[in-house]
C-alpha cells in the first residue's frame, strides 16, 4: 500500500467470475505521512482508507468482470462498520462480492480481515459509466501492476 | 400484499426522504419530486431488489436524451409503475 498515493491494492489474490467475487492483500506501510496526523504518537490506518481500500477492491471486481468496457466509480457506502484499529505492517485480505448489476449502477459488498479476524466491512455503490478518454489504458496498467492479467479481463 | 405503487412509493419516501403523502401516481419523480440521477439511482436498487428485476435505466436515459421518448413515459410515477408490473410479468413467463 501506498497510503499518501491511494495505491490501497498491492495483489489480487484471485477473481473467480461465476462466484463474481475478488480476493485481494495489501500490506499497511511501516511509516507513511498519513500517520503523523492520524493519530500523533499512535499510528492507525484512517477508516476513509480502509473504505478506500473496499472500494477498490471492490472497483477492480467490477473492471474485471465487465472487462474494463465501463469505469465504476464510487457513489455510496452503506453499513460500514469498523471493528478493529489497523496499525503499521499489518497484512489486510480484502474481498468483494457483487450483490447486484444494475442498469448503470453496481453494489458490492466488501470486507477487510487480518489474519482470519474481521476489520471493516460494508455495502458500496457504483455509478457505472463510461471511461473518460484515456482513462482505460491507465487503469489496465494498474490492473496489470497488481497482477489483474489481461487474461482475467 | 400492498400495490406495486405502494411498494415504490413507500421506497421513493424512504430513500429520497420525502413525505409519503406527497408521492401520488401522477408525479413526476424528477421535475415533482427533486428526485436527482444519483439519487434515482438508490431507488432503482431498491425497486430491483424488490421486484427481483432490472429496470433499464441506461436505455430510458437514452432514449429521453435522444428524444425518443418524454421522460414523462418513464418518470411519472404511474407510468413507472406500470413498466414495473411488464418487466415482473415478462421474468414470470
Amino acid at each position: 500500500m501506498r497510503l499518501e498515493y491511494f495505491e490501497m491494492i498491492d495483489q489480487v489474490t484471485s477473481l473467480d467470475r461465476e462466484t463474481k467475487r475478488i480476493e485481494v492483500s495489501s500490506v499497511v506501510p511501516q511509516e507513511s505521512p498519513v500517520f503523523e496526523g492520524h493519530f500523533p504518537g499512535h499510528p492507525l490506518v484512517p477508516g476513509v482508507l480502509l473504505t478506500e481500500t473496499m472500494a477498490q477492491a471492490s472497483g477492480y471486481l467490477v473492471l474485471g468482470l465487465m472487462g474494463f468496457t465501463h469505469m465504476p466509480f464510487l457513489m455510496g457506502v452503506d453499513k460500514a462498520r469498523f471493528r478493529t484499529f489497523v496499525g503499521p505492517g499489518t497484512v489486510l485480505t480484502v474481498t468483494a462480492s457483487l450483490e447486484h448489476e444494475g442498469s448503470g449502477y453496481a453494489v458490492t459488498k466488501a470486507r477487510i480481515t487480518a489474519e482470519g479476524k474481521p476489520i471493516c466491512d460494508a455495502e458500496l455503490r457504483f455509478r457505472i459509466m463510461p471511461f473518460p478518454e484515456g482513462m482505460d489504458g491507465l487503469m489496465r496498467a494498474q490492473a496489470k501492476r497488481i497482477g489483474l492479467l489481461e487474461e482475467n479481463v | 400484499m400492498a400495490s406495486t405503487f405502494e411498494t415504490v412509493a413507500g421506497i421513493i419516501s424512504e430513500t429520497a426522504d420525502i413525505p409519503r403523502e406527497q408521492i401520488t401516481p401522477e408525479s413526476h419523480a424528477i421535475e415533482d419530486l427533486g428526485i436527482d440521477s444519483l439519487a434515482f439511482l438508490d431507488i432503482a436498487f431498491a425497486i430491483d431488489k424488490a421486484f427481483g428485476i432490472k429496470l433499464p435505466l441506461e436505455q430510458w436515459t437514452q432514449e429521453v436524451n435522444e428524444g425518443k421518448a418524454p421522460a414523462e413515459e418513464y418518470f411519472v410515477l404511474k407510468n413507472l409503475v406500470a413498466r414495473i408490473d411488464a418487466l415482473v410479468a415478462a421474468k414470470q413467463a
